[in-house]
């Protein structure tokens, strides 16, 4: 085992951590709260040219079939300023559940170019973070295939320009055989952008009897579980190596003011009670790192039972762990913390949504003790 | 970065685990099925075995005894040796004194006491701990003076000097001098456990184990070449050896087995007519230990690999005293709810509890020691706040 970085991967790290605090500090964040779109497409293209986008994409789409971990830590280091472009909807989710598509040439050399968004849409009402849970349609049609149905928080939803929609082919909900996936236009479906939590944007989308080629069906039919499955672990453990980011951000801001406000004549950071808590934030960090790491470096090795394990708990440790240490950087921070126009609030509000937005803590911990205990009963 | 492990070290793997399989004794193997606690003479036996096949020091050099192994194997050694629930070895010898005698000892010291250490000869115990010197160690009152020989005179008493009823050798932290600050003029002494004036009382613990004691010293005789580092340098050596102890306790193999351990409890106990396994909420408590179980050992490995490769141990090996302590607590925390009225159990004929549940209320009890030894986890936070955050002292 080594966990130590290569050459490549260091210099991989600097020039994320400079871009992140020279060309998109937290302010730059905040700002873009207010823009329809959530992120800025020349910084978009700047990202494709730093070679960021295809890390993970195939040398023939014009990526450079870098291990996942490496865009990992990419991403660990926008984490710890926010940085909002759609890294994990386009790249991570749309760009995992093409290549385990397969023959996906023509949308994936535009996503490494910087080009297209992708947003892989999943989720629908009543079906809590189970993606087999596919009320959508697809039926056979003239010119291919026929779809309808709604799906919710489509992450990046508002600005994409491809939507990977699972939708049934077979079976009736809960079944993991029958579900599809299918690349639609944009234009051909309604999508309703709403605004999540962090300050970023997702999309509603309504599917009303759309119609699209056979060419647009990914993967075999009814064939998409795995491919869909591939993708949300991917995005789980790009979410936790965010999470990381975010969390060493909100201690490391944390104990500075520790160390410059006063209260009572004295620094407050002098203060045992408030000492043991931030050790606690230290600890629950270390520990999001490790599972990150274990997470994102189980994506591309090793087997499948010990990639679903590590994935499920990264994301209980995001959920516990992750968003213990954002709360306690409000709470550290006393009211100011609780203000808008302080940092730290927008921190807790993106590790919130890193820790609902691809399973929750409940959803993960029961995945988790079903890859791990027997079942007594049938 | 890759989670890769060599093909040598899954076959010293496998080699160590199919030699605990032939080499723990029947009887030592029976306690283990049930994690009964050893007592110290069983720990010894279990010593001299391993020790006859090299490895009852993994991590001594190779001058002393020690068999070689890279840091990785050690790891591997010792944590299977806690999955397999064989007897833990007294730490005061192998992991204390031992390896603080290589780094400060005389050579005529070494000569004298590692050997005898790594065979299990002489037995060791700790003498840290006073009544009124607990966390606040430097407060320590314990006093030597010199005689008209040169010899030390060593008068008081010290507490939780665990199983000193069985040991040859006792090292000691003593005031030399009780001027000026109080860190200054304390001084690191070897005695032997039969000098006249030592009288020991063995305490039973919260577990109801005979395992702690204290330990009276009324005008004991030390000759003076028994005095390791400078007189006045003891606070040097404690401050070491804690580092040498605090690298011992995460214990992952050890609450590893107490999770396995609570798995069994709910699978083979029902609860009006259900297994508690399938009970949802049973499900996800034991999820959730497991998964603060599978953090810790990443930090562990984190720690381990990069030990493996020569690095000084990072910010990852400071939390494995404070979270492992915790975490095998919570197994028993867990495996004592799981067992519902069978919790009320205290060493009772066999029968009485299933054999999985017997030992759970005793180690249940003794486990709250974790977080107290070895500094306590309120000492752990005050020096990662001091030395890892940065924190202003008062």
């Amino acid at each position: 085992m080594r966990f130590d970085l290569s050459q490549d991967q260091k210099m991989l790290v600097d020039t994320a951590a400079s871009f992140a605090k020279k060309s998109s500090p937290v302010a730059r964040a905040r700002r873009l709260r207010a823009d329809p779109r959530g992120f800025e497409p020349a910084v978009w293209k700047q990202m494709a040219e730093l070679g960021w986008l295809g890390l993970c994409l195939p040398e023939q789409v014009g990526g450079f079939a870098g291990r996942f971990i490496d865009l990992a830590l990419v991403i660990q280091q926008l984490g710890a300023t926010l940085v909002p472009e759609p890294i994990l909807p386009t790249v991570v989710l749309g760009g995992t559940a093409l290549v385990a598509a397969g023959d996906s040439a023509r949308w994936l050399a535009p996503l490494a170019a910087g080009e297209l968004q992708v947003s892989l849409a999943v989720w629908e009402r009543g079906g809590r973070f189970d993606p087999t849970w596919c009320e959508t349609r697809a039926e056979k049609s003239a010119k291919g295939w026929r779809l309808s149905g709604e799906k919710v928080w489509v992450p990046g939803g508002h600005a994409a320009d491809l939507f990977l929609v699972a939708a049934r082919t077979g079976g009736s909900p809960g079944q993991a055989a029958g579900v599809s996936l299918f690349a639609v236009d944009r234009a051909a479906l309604a999508a309703l952008p709403v605004q999540t939590i962090d300050g970023r944007r997702a999309a509603s989308i309504r599917l009303s009897s759309v119609e699209v080629g056979a060419d647009r069906l990914l993967g075999g039919e009814g064939q998409a579980a795995p491919i869909i499955e591939r993708a949300l672990e991917a995005g789980c453990a790009a979410a936790a190596a965010e999470a990381t980011g975010i969390a060493q951000a909100v201690l490391d801001m944390t104990v500075a003011y520790l160390k410059t406000r006063e209260q009572f004549g004295a620094l407050i950071g002098t203060f045992q009670a408030l000492q043991h808590r931030s050790v606690e934030m230290f600890v629950e960090t270390e520990l999001l790192r490790g599972h990150a790491i274990e997470a994102c470096l189980r994506i591309d090795e090793g087997d499948q039972e010990e990639r679903h394990r590590a994935v499920a708990a990264a994301m209980v440790q995001v959920a516990s762990g992750g968003r213990f240490v954002a709360r306690q950087g409000i709470q550290l921070h006393g009211g100011i913390g609780c203000t808008d126009e302080h940092d730290v609030g927008l921190y807790l509000k993106r590790m919130q949504a890193l820790s609902q937005m691809l399973g929750d803590e409940q959803h993960h911990l029961a995945r988790f003790a079903d890859l791990t205990q027997t079942r007594v009963a049938s | 970065m890759d989670l890769s492990i060599s093909p040598e070290h899954e076959a010293f793997r496998r080699e160590v685990r199919a030699w605990i399989q032939e080499a723990l004794p029947p009887d030592l193997k029976a306690k283990a099925e049930v994690d009964a606690h050893f007592e110290m003479p069983e720990s010894t036996r279990w010593h001299k075995i391993l020790h006859q096949r090299g490895w009852a020091a993994p991590h001594w050099p190779a001058e002393w005894g020690g068999p070689g192994l890279d840091p990785t194997s050690r790891f591997i050694l010792s944590e299977e040796l806690e999955l397999a629930g064989t007897p833990p070895l007294s730490p005061f010898g192998l992991a204390m004194v031992g390896p603080l005698l290589m780094q400060f000892g005389t050579a005529a010291q070494k000569q004298r006491f590692l050997p005898k250490i790594i065979s299990a000869e002489e037995i060791w115990c700790q003498g840290y701990s006073e009544p009124n010197a607990g966390s606040d160690l430097a407060s320590l009152r314990t006093a030597a003076t010199k005689d008209a020989a040169g010899n030390y005179v060593v008068s008081g008493q010290k507490t939780w000097t665990t199983y000193a009823q069985y040991a040859d050798w006792i090292f000691c932290l003593v005031r030399t001098d009780a001027r000026g600050k109080k860190q200054e003029g304390i001084s690191f002494l070897l005695i032997d456990m039969k000098s006249p004036g030592i009288e020991v009382k063995p305490m039973l613990t919260i577990g109801g184990t005979p395992a702690f004691c204290e330990t009276f010293f009324t005008n004991v005789v030390v000759p003076a070449e028994n005095l390791v580092g400078p007189e006045g340098g003891g606070w040097t050596l404690a401050k070491a050896l804690l580092g040498h102890e605090r690298t011992l306790i995460a214990s992952v193999g050890a609450s590893g087995r107490a999770v396995k351990r609570v798995k069994r409890i709910a699978e083979e106990t029902k609860a009006n007519g259900r297994r508690l396994i399938d009970d949802p909420l049973v499900r996800s408590r034991i999820a959730a230990l497991e998964i603060r179980l599978r953090g810790l050992q990443m930090a562990n490995y984190r720690a381990l690999a990069g030990a493996q490769h020569g690095k000084a141990p990072g910010p990852e090996s400071s939390i494995l005293k404070l979270r492992g302590s915790e975490v095998t607590q919570q197994c028993y925390e867990l495996a004592m709810e799981l067992m519902g009225e069978d919790a009320l159990t205290w060493f009772n004929e066999p029968g009485v509890v299933p054999p999985i549940e017997e030992w759970v209320p005793s180690s249940f009890c003794y486990t709250r020691a974790t977080t107290i030894y070895g500094g306590s986890n309120e000492i752990q936070k005050n020096v990662i706040a001091k030395y890892i955050l940065g924190l202003p002292g008062k």
